[in-house]
């Protein structure tokens, strides 16, 4: 549950209108004095135009979702106005230039801060205001000026002092007019002396593989994906990473596997659809037994969908990707920091079992901007590259894929002295030949299947089993994968508060699945519900195959905005009257 | 490229495997050339990484000793360029066929030559696909009959060498596996040649494609060295990979020396040796400045 202090605002207008940089001044600002803080981005999938509605809440505790409610609206444009205002309630606030934009009727108790923009500022540029706003936003949090003059001086330092001095000028004329005009929030912003540091969450994917010794980075741009891509070319002059974009992602995926093959700590990201190209790939990679890992940051679909819209609607893609009969390792993050944790463990395992993994992110994830408190970024997390042959030998009898007890063959690396071997996604036999009357001998083929299978066999055993959080009595108990964990556990919390006793199980391992323990859970609850954001419960029915449990009662979302606590607590709540599914229904609700 | 003993032969490359191609299939001459070339070069097979995709001559990597992958239909050279990138000391060389790097690999081959990245890529162009038992490739002649083009092809056959030369590959070569001396010269040549190389090799598919025969070619071929064409003039060099006729140009088309490779364009690259074996660690001052640019 956030802290003492619990508010969120949220900035409103359409694409090219500017609303990145006051969120970004903001959201420095925030975790400067040391709070945490959430954001989502609604937004379009366009240069220019639509509705972009920047959602940012901010506490003294770790907040997990953007939240339910709106303490503060900032209006850029008259469709943000028409759209939102209608939801505000008691004790909020709406900031507006008067000047272009009218109110309408706000509902009882929502204080309307009208700022005559062009008189206060004395310019006629429209991104004033965006200035004016943010100055007027810490003065209702009973900010001081100066922090926000040092913000600014930061942020627009590189453009020089005429910059510095003319954002301060009219970031401090709406400070002064909202002192003179609005009242305050009751609360002052908090300060905690723990300064948090923020990412998106695909600079925490990017910064994972970076840390788990991703040596080659590739990938063909796309939303909502790209973010890996754009940290890696940040970022990779300074820690020796060979970035590419290639021409598609058959080539990129293909790329990854020959970097891996030569022995790099090799990775790419994309999202749906350039994962369906992928897909060759990923059976390639398992049947030459290289280890790659691929990102998967879903989006609205089916194709080209919903490019700016979250959905978890690709895990049977991920389950199903590529012919054949083969085992993969699939991982679903829970969180922005969950991801830059599992990445190096992925990396771990896929080097083990000289296989690929995968990773299910989504736009809510990849795309949301988190504080994250820097002494939890362990960037030197353990490395384990499994059996690697580097050093030179006499290569007598060496086999590539040697059928060995536990499945696992040692891996040369070409270039190295004395083992010289041919791989292949042909089958083939121990030594790699591929030739016909090899592979298509049933004994050698059997053989190799096994031992591939055989491979996995600990797997389970590696990774943490999903652990049930809650009370075991609970009157329900909701089951969610993935991006879900935060909403579910705001949603418990507001169950509770209402005296409904909830616990919660969030899967976060696709594969391995923990079967069993997710069965005792389940059997033991009084009301199990699956939680997930798409519309025909692809986790449900996977849970099903792996189990063979029914559930019947589920809260799905497709819309293409993701989970907020309050549809979950809203859909428990029907359920317990008596309802089976419940289809979060279409609200305008902040986002 | 690192140069090992000198008293390689080609029998040092051969792989124990007997290829299964079909007697007289041209593939025979690449391989011969290539295991000649290697020796020629003082290479040992521990140095070279070859990659081919699918078809009858992508199965080339299991009959040559040398690290081979033998990858998907199409993407010998996507895979080829992340070996070379991750391990640049190696000798990677891709070898495949005229469906599998100008059909399907299409995009890949058009990319690779503009990033002049330092590979040798062989295709044994055989004007037809062979392995799955005779339909057109993008190099079969209009009005080549075969199983899927019954009544005839209607599609124009695509110019591999302009198509490279124009895209900036650094090295467009053209053999005829029947000549292996000849084969063999312009294969060593674009090993050694830093950037990406071209050799693309007539190799007759004597079951599938009766069109483009051993005969077709011993009428036709002329050697652009003996016709005083200098590869350096690429004007020239897209013109002569032009003509088609009573007299096909084998040789060396194009050579652009001095281009920049995408290795020594890349900073990455510059120190520390291939990226492969690098330590994985980050260090403490590298953490420390990219948790300051998130604050
Ligand atoms: C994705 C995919 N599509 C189709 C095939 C079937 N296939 C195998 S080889 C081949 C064509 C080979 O032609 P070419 O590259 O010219 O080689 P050749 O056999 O003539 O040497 C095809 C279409 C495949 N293996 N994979
Ligand atoms: S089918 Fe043609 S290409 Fe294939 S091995 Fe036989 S002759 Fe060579």
């Amino acid at each position: 549950m956030a802290g003492s202090f619990d508010f969120a605002l949220a900035i409103g207008g359409e694409a090219g209108q500017g609303i990145a940089t006051p969120g970004n001044i903001l959201t420095r600002l925030f975790i400067r004095r040391g709070l945490y803080f959430n954001a989502y981005n609604a937004y379009q999938s366009i240069v220019r135009g639509g509705h972009i509605f920047l959602t940012v809440r901010i506490s003294d505790e770790p907040v997990y979702t953007h939240g339910d409610k709106l303490d503060l609206l900032l209006c850029l444009n008259q469709d943000t106005m028409n759209r939102h205002l209608g939801l505000m309630g008691e004790g909020t606030r709406a900031i507006f230039n008067s000047d272009s934009i009218n109110p309408g009727n706000p509902r009882q108790g929502v204080e309307l801060c009208p700022i005559p923009v062009s008189q206060v500022s004395g310019s006629r540029n429209r991104l004033v205001q965006n200035t004016i706003a943010v100055g007027a936003t810490c003065a209702l949090l009973q900010l001081d000026f100066t922090i926000l003059e040092d913000s600014l001086k930061v942020r627009f330092a590189r453009q020089g002092q005429s910059v510095v001095d003319e954002n301060v000028g009219v970031a401090r004329a709406g400070y002064e007019y909202a002192q003179q005009n609005f009242t305050p929030f009751p609360t002052a912003l908090p300060e905690t002396d723990q300064p948090k540091a923020q990412w998106a969450g695909n600079d925490a994917i990017a910064m994972g593989a970076a840390a788990a010794g991703v040596k080659f980075y590739a990938a063909y741009p796309m939303s909502p994906s790209t973010g890996v891509l754009h940290w890696m070319a940040q970022n990779a002059r300074d820690l020796g990473i060979m970035v590419r974009q290639v021409e598609d992602e058959i080539g990129v995926a293909n790329m990854v596997m020959g970097a891996a093959h030569a022995g790099a700590r090799a990775m790419c990201s994309t999202s749906g659809g350039g994962f369906a190209l992928m897909t060759e790939a990923v059976g390639a990679a398992a049947m030459m037994e290289i280890p790659v890992v691929l990102v998967d940051v879903q989006r609205a679909g089916p194709s080209t969908g919903v490019p700016t819209k979250t959905e978890q609607g690709d895990l049977w893609q991920t389950l199903g990707a590529s012919q054949g009969d083969f085992p993969r390792i699939i991982v679903a993050p829970t969180s922005a920091l969950d991801a830059y944790n599992t990445i190096p463990e992925l990396f771990n395992l896929v080097d083990h079992y000289q296989c690929p993994g995968l990773v299910l992110s989504d736009l809510l994830i990849s795309e949301g901007t988190f504080s994250v408190v820097p002494d939890d970024i362990d960037m030197n997390p353990a490395i384990n590259r499994g059996k690697i042959i580097t050093d030179a030998g006499t290569g007598n009898g060496y086999q590539r894929y040697k059928d060995t007890e536990d499945g696992i063959s040692p891996r040369a690396l070409p270039g190295t002295e004395g083992y010289v071997h041919v791989i292949s996604t042909d089958e083939h036999d121990e030594d790699g030949g591929l030739i016909s009357d090899e592979y298509t001998n049933p004994y050698k083929r059997r053989a190799m299947v096994e031992k591939r299978a055989r491979k996995f066999n600990d797997l389970e055993g590696r990774v943490a089993s999903p652990a049930l959080v809650g009370p075991a009595d609970a009157d329900v108990t909701l089951i969610g994968w993935g991006s879900s964990e935060g909403a579910i556990r705001e949603a418990v919390e507001q169950l509770a508060e209402e005296g409904i006793t909830a616990n919660r199980l969030q899967v976060k391992w696709i594969v391995p699945f923990h079967a069993n323990a997710i069965t005792a859970v389940v059997n033991a609850a009084k009301k199990p519900i699956i939680v997930e954001n798409n519309y025909s419960g692809q986790f449900y029915r996977y849970l099903r195959s792996e189990t063979g449990l029914t559930i019947d009662s589920h809260i799905r979302k497709y819309d293409g905005e993701p989970f907020m606590p309050h549809h979950i607590a809203n859909g428990v709540r029907e359920i317990l009257a008596g309802k089976a599914d419940v289809f979060v229904p279409y609200q305008e609700v902040n986002v | 490229m690192t140069t090992g003993s000198a008293q390689m032969t080609a029998a040092n490359f051969r792989s124990g495997i007997n290829p299964d191609w079909c007697p007289g299939c041209g593939d025979f001459g690449v391989l011969n050339s290539l295991q000649r070339a290697c020796a020629e070069l003082g290479l040992q097979p521990h140095q070279i990484l070859t990659v081919s995709g699918i078809g009858c001559s992508s199965n080339l990597p299991g009959y040559i000793n040398a690290y081979g992958a033998h990858t998907l239909h199409g993407r010998s050279l996507a895979v080829a360029s992340g070996a070379k990138l991750a391990n640049h000391d190696l000798t990677v060389i891709a070898t495949g066929g005229d469906g599998d790097g100008y059909g399907i690999g299409g995009n890949h081959f058009t990319h690779t030559a503009r990033r002049n990245i330092d590979i040798t890529y062989i295709v044994m162009n055989n004007q037809i696909y062979g392995l799955t038992t005779g339909q057109i490739s993008p190099t079969s002649r209009l009005g080549m009959k075969t199983k899927s083009t019954p009544f005839g092809n209607v599609e124009t056959p695509l110019n591999p060498l302009t198509q490279a030369i124009m895209n900036g590959a650094t090295y467009v070569a053209r053999a005829y596996s029947g000549d292996i001396r000849h084969t063999t010269a312009l294969i060593r040549g674009a090993i050694e040649h830093k950037g990406f190389a071209l050799v693309d090799v007539f190799s007759p598919c004597v079951t599938f494609n009766l069109d483009n025969s051993h005969d077709f070619f011993k009428q036709r071929v002329v050697k652009l060295e003996e016709q005083g064409h200098d590869p350096q003039d690429w004007k020239s060099a897209c013109e002569r990979a032009m003509e088609w006729g009573d007299t096909i140009n084998v040789g060396l088309f194009f050579q652009g020396n001095d281009i920049e490779t995408l290795g020594q364009r890349e900073p990455v690259l510059e120190k520390g040796g291939p990226i492969a074996h690098r330590d994985l660690a980050i260090t403490d001052e590298q953490r420390e400045r990219i948790v300051r640019r998130m604050m």
